[in-house]
């Protein structure tokens, strides 16, 4: 295992839409809630601060909150968070954050998406912890859903 | 991406305790024989080992302390055991993050292809 494998996620996807419609999805505030699901109470600028919260269904107590720092039109776009911030009760403020990058380029296709997100290792290790927890917790909502499914 | 990224000196001070607790023979040994043969007390170890017992608990509380293995007590004993949830634990984390990207982009997808 490389050293660094712990620390970053990073994802493609091909999007049939031409470049200009992706770099407007994710850079204008409105229409990045949309698909992402949280009210952003301003734009995305460089070097600024937004934040929001989340609509999708369960996380509604939850706000986003993000440092825009490089929007290179069409061509990057990125900002830094407090990843899993799902504990309202928690001051995440103080901790590092992870680095979000979205990189287009245009295909014959359509557009080529990639999401970076980078910097867990220097998370502190309670943080992973939480999380696990969360995940246990995920499952057996899970579990709830089979059972009302089978049971309807 | 294809290049190793750089080693933050900040990288290199978490990941020393880490290396010297793992740079002693008894020490590995100790470890190796916790991965493989389960939770074990300090008088089994000793004897395996033939070190002393106090010796023992010293390099396992160096192992503990970075976090390679833990202790509980049972009565008299304290029993330790191998512990890989640091690493399982930033594994379940990264995991649950992709699940949740994968579902944002697939929103994103559907989103800018209709």
């Amino acid at each position: 295992m490389s050293p660094s494998s712990t620390d970053r996620i990073e994802k493609r996807i091909l999007l049939r839409a031409p470049q200009t419609r992706v770099w407007q999805a994710l850079t204008d505030a409105g229409e990045f809630g949309t698909w992402f699901r949280v009210k952003l109470e301003g734009p995305f600028l460089p070097g600024r601060h937004t934040k929001g919260r989340i609509t999708y269904p369960g996380y509604e107590h939850l706000t986003m909150d993000v440092v825009v720092e490089t929007m290179a039109p069409e061509s990057l776009f990125s900002f830094r968070w407090h990843p899993y911030a799902v504990d309202p009760g928690v001051d995440y403020r103080s901790e590092p954050t992870t680095l979000v990058e979205f990189r287009l380029e245009a295909v014959d296709e359509g557009t080529r998406l990639s999401v970076t997100e980078s910097g867990f290792d220097q998370l502190p290790a309670h943080r992973r912890d939480e999380a696990y927890r969360m995940n246990d917790g995920g499952w057996a909502q899970q579990l709830v859903n089979v059972e009302r499914h089978v049971s309807a | 991406m294809s290049r190793p990224e750089a080693i933050t000196p900040a990288k290199v001070r978490d990941a020393a305790p880490l290396f010297a607790a793992l740079g002693d023979a008894t020490r590995l040994g100790l470890l190796v024989s916790l991965c493989s043969g389960g939770p074990v007390s300090v008088t089994r170890l000793s004897a395996t080992f033939e070190v002393s017992r106090q010796a023992i608990t010293k390099h396992l509380e160096v192992l503990a302390e970075a976090g390679l293995v833990r202790s509980s007590r049972q009565g008299r004993e304290r029993i330790w055991t191998f512990e890989p949830r640091r690493l399982d634990d930033a594994h379940h984390y990264l995991e649950r993050l992709s699940r949740q990207w994968d579902d944002a982009l697939g929103r994103l997808k559907a989103f800018v292809e209709r």
